[in-house]
């Protein structure tokens, strides 16, 4: 059973705690992963998947489970929602901004199909912030990321891949 | 075959098709010529395995006789896989390998497109998941397909036979059976008709640019989504079920 006490708002509150284990300066609420929480018999965690084949989602939904159950939350479940699919322009200003500081740059704002078809747009570099950059790799250390390197500085750095 | 038979075998081809496909990738896992490509095709794979998984996982809720996503993939027989026969054929060189992604995601993503609109909330669902990777490897491999023939003599020459080798296997992909038409007329599912139109428009035009040429219509093998496979499928299930049928049950 929950204790009565519990609120949504003090869920979501410990919940946007949790970080991503690839990328850990950004949360899950950063990321717009976190969907919801719902409180009945059980605590109800609403999380969307990044990509079908992403090997972090698990290990997401095993963070969420430990987090709440350090609250004193045993009675968790994890429901999956598909719709509408998550895409890059979920993730907030401040975890674009994290992104930055870390070093990868951020999606170009509204993923679009064009996008995705074509090619992107001119990444700025996150370092020097010159926008004369080449990719070097469409994948890089995870699914999520693109390789390039920036001609300005010379330094290479990942792009978070619009979707 | 009623509504929710038809439901059943549309979501286990998606599965399938997806399933296999990915695992024909896994096979390339640490053999790629270049680490880009490596990372790319892993990459891919991965997409396609995780497709797979919420297919299968609808498939058995769907069935109801407790088979989970696991027991889908990895405890059926070879007789029991809906998959397309084109998508099952062995790996070949560079050449081969992406002329066949080529082919089969010029086609999946148009079917994907059309089932974001069908009328089963979940499959749909999926396949606005889906649809947006395979946009992205559609045009990663169209890239490539390009570079191979518009390259160098060589280049050129083994990816015309590439393209040549798999035609055959892409009739089936429009071949509407009873299962297609029950999902469209129920469903509101794709019209194969129009696919292929869409289909053969963006072929032509990824080829021409590649200056390969269009191979003309023959004889087109077919038998996949009815489970009648060519001989390479079973050698393939052979080593990816291995695990799970020499240990039962074994889990992490």
């Amino acid at each position: 059973m929950v204790a009565i006490s519990l609120s949504r708002e003090q869920v979501l509150e410990w919940l946007s705690e949790v970080a991503d284990p690839e990328i850990p300066v950004l949360t899950i609420a950063d990321l717009g992963i976190l969907r919801d929480v719902k409180i009945a018999d059980e605590v109800i965690v609403e999380l969307t998947p990044t990509y079908s084949g992403c090997p972090a989602t698990e290990v997401i939904e095993q963070s969420v489970v430990d987090a709440l159950f350090r609250q004193g939350i045993e009675n968790v479940r994890i429901e999956r929602v598909l719709s509408p699919p998550w895409t890059t322009d979920w993730i907030s200003r401040e975890g674009r901004d994290k992104l930055r500081a870390y070093g990868i740059a951020p999606p170009a704002e509204g993923g679009s199909k064009r996008e995705l078809l074509h090619g992107t747009r001119t990444i700025a570099c996150p370092r020097c912030e010159s926008t004369d950059t080449v990719v070097v790799s469409e994948f890089g250390s995870t699914a999520c990321k693109a390789s390039y390197k920036c001609k300005a500085c010379l330094e290479p750095f990942e792009y978070f891949k619009c979707i | 075959m009623n509504k929710n038979d038809a439901l059943l075998a549309y979501a286990l081809r998606l599965g399938d098709n997806a399933l296999i496909l990915g695992q024909r990738m896994v096979e390339l896992v640490a053999a790629y010529p270049e680490l880009e490509e490596e990372l790319a095709n892993a990459n891919f794979a991965l997409d396609y395995i995780g497709q797979a998984r919420m297919f299968y996982a609808y498939a058995g809720e769907l069935e109801g006789k407790g088979r989970d996503e696991d027991d889908l993939a990895l405890l059926r027989d070879e007789n029991e896989y809906r998959n397309l026969l084109l998508i099952e054929q062995p790996n070949g060189h560079f050449g081969d390998s992406i002329a066949k992604l080529v082919l089969f995601e010029a086609f999946y993503l148009r079917q994907l497109e059309e089932l974001v609109h069908c009328a089963d909330k979940r499959i749909a669902e999926i396949a606005a998941r889906a649809e947006k990777e395979i946009r992205y490897h559609l045009r990663h491999n169209t890239q490539w397909l390009i570079r191979l023939g518009d390259g160098t003599e060589e280049s050129h020459a083994r990816a015309q036979e590439a393209v040549d080798n798999l035609w055959r296997f892409t009739g089936e992909m429009f071949a509407a059976d009873e299962v297609d038409n029950v999902f469209e007329n129920e469903f509101d599912g794709p019209d194969l008709y129009r696919i292929r139109e869409q289909w053969r428009e963006t072929v032509a035009a990824v080829l021409e640019e590649a200056t390969l040429a269009m191979p003309e219509d023959a004889w087109m093998a077919s038998g996949g989504k009815a489970g009648r496979h060519s001989e390479h499928l079973g050698y393939m299930i052979a080593e990816m079920q291995y695990l799970q049928r020499a240990h039962p049950g074994a889990s992490w």
